[in-house]
């Protein structure tokens, strides 16, 4: 192998990478927040009585499970203003985030919810709490620590899925990165930057989110105190 | 201007044997070079298993998309040219191997330990033990997750149209530049990846279920 390195020519660019690194943080905190609101609320949505609400979260998370983010991206920036929806590429890549990660939140949280037992239920109204008590109060805070683990990896898949945005011109981290690839053809120095950046973030974020886990949930933090 | 019929739908379902394609290379390799890993997770020498860890900690940490990157800008800095296909292939080969790792680690840790005792109290070979012991039990219990898995690989090949290659994903794009009816493409793509993912998703679910009931029942 005759090719010498030269991470020189990067330095220029390292405004656009960081601006690039900044949207990537925006689109991951977004995709997640709101992937994570409308995941619960579906999840919720289909346990309630009524079959409608039901079906219609089974076909949602069912379409955004077995079918690829990229499309889906497709769908919204491309397809959509065939219908006379038009949207900018960043708000289109936020939907489709949103909607995606929403539909994997769902499923879990859902598995948490339906493992909580019965009685928790019917104690919960023998004490003539309301609906929405029963939910905020007891059904939620159990059933969303059982399951945060998996939620917190699901959080990090999406982070490493942002990179896809740079596919219809959104720059991110990815986006910024084939800029300077192409105007500096210093193609391996720049991938090999931003695969380091995406590895650390991936711990980061993983740090991050169980720490704000520790901080939620009071019962986790106490388990961990006691067996340090 | 052409429009949105039969021919340009064909054009899509054409491109499916290269999506098809792509997976099977895909979860095949990753399989093989998966099944090393774990392995290499449960040996008895902890050098062998904290380089397998960062390795498996480093591919898992890295967005797929820069993983097709390099594999197809890299070969090139020894004079080699590597084709669409086999960038791709390559990264989503080193992808699946380390989910699959993942997996079939924690399947081979969830066999009780008395299973390697016995094994070895009987005189049994390290390979006749994993081959007759282990491995049917650990196959039993990484089933529902590895078709699962084969999901996401089906999903993740259409990264591949990124840099090029022509599966449905590009193919729905050519159709759609062609037509200006992105619309109806990309649903139509969109519905060709649902018919290839949901029935696996149910199969995976199903396996699931069963593997609850006899988990419940013994």
């Amino acid at each position: 192998m005759n090719y010498t390195f030269q991470f020189g020519p990067l330095v220029a660019y390292l405004p656009q990478l960081l601006n690039g690194l900044w949207l990537t943080l925006v689109l991951s905190f977004l995709g997640i927040f709101g992937g994570f609101m409308i995941g619960v609320a579906c999840a919720v949505a289909s346990t309630l009585p009524s079959r409608l609400p039901r079906f219609l979260v089974r076909c949602y998370v069912e379409v955004m499970r077995n079918t690829p983010l990229l499309v889906q991206i497709f769908v919204i920036f491309f397809g959509l203003p065939n219908i006379g929806i038009r949207m900018s590429p960043m708000n289109s890549v936020l939907i489709a985030l949103m909607l995606n990660n929403g539909g994997y939140i769902a499923e879990i949280v859902r598995g948490g919810i339906q493992s909580t037992h019965r009685s928790q239920f019917e104690a919960a109204e023998s004490l003539g709490l309301s609906y929405f008590q029963t939910l905020r109060f007891v059904i939620l805070p159990p059933a969303l620590e059982k399951v945060f683990s998996p939620v917190v990896s699901q959080c990090v898949l999406l982070m490493l899925s942002t990179s896809l945005v740079s596919a219809i011109g959104v720059e991110d981290l990815t986006g910024a990165a084939m800029i300077a690839s192409s105007e500096t053809f210093r193609t391996m120095e720049v991938y090999l930057v931003i695969a380091a950046i995406y590895v650390s973030l991936n711990f980061v974020f993983r740090a991050l989110l169980n720490a704000a886990g520790l901080i939620i949930f009071t019962r986790s933090r106490r388990t961990l105190l006691r067996r340090t | 201007m052409r429009t949105f019929g039969t021919n340009e739908f064909l054009f899509i379902v054409y491109a499916l044997q290269w999506t098809i394609t792509l997976t099977a290379i895909a979860f095949v390799g990753g399989g093989v070079v998966g099944i090393c890993l774990a392995l290499l997770r449960i040996s008895s020498r902890r050098l062998l298993r904290v380089i397998t860890s960062g390795y498996m900690q480093f591919v898992q940490g890295l967005p797929l998309l820069i993983l097709m990157f390099v594999c197809y800008y890299a070969p090139s800095l020894f004079g080699l040219e590597v084709s669409a296909i086999a960038a791709a292939a390559i990264a989503l080969t080193i992808n699946s191997s380390a989910f699959l790792g993942a997996i079939w680690e924690s399947a081979l840790r969830a066999i009780p330990k008395a299973q390697w005792e016995s094994a070895d109290a009987l005189a049994m070979t390290p390979y006749k033990t994993l081959r007759f012991v282990i491995a049917p039990q650990a196959i039993r219990l990484a089933l529902p997750s590895t078709v699962g898995f084969l999901v996401q690989v089906i999903k993740q090949t259409s990264i591949a149209s990124i840099i090029g290659f022509v599966e449905i994903t590009r193919a729905g794009q050519l159709v759609s530049n062609a037509t200006f009816e992105p619309l109806k493409t990309f649903l139509a793509v969109a519905a060709l990846y649902f018919a290839l993912c949901f029935p696996l998703t149910q199969i995976s679910l199903w396996l699931e279920r069963r593997a609850a009931r006899r988990g419940s029942r013994a």
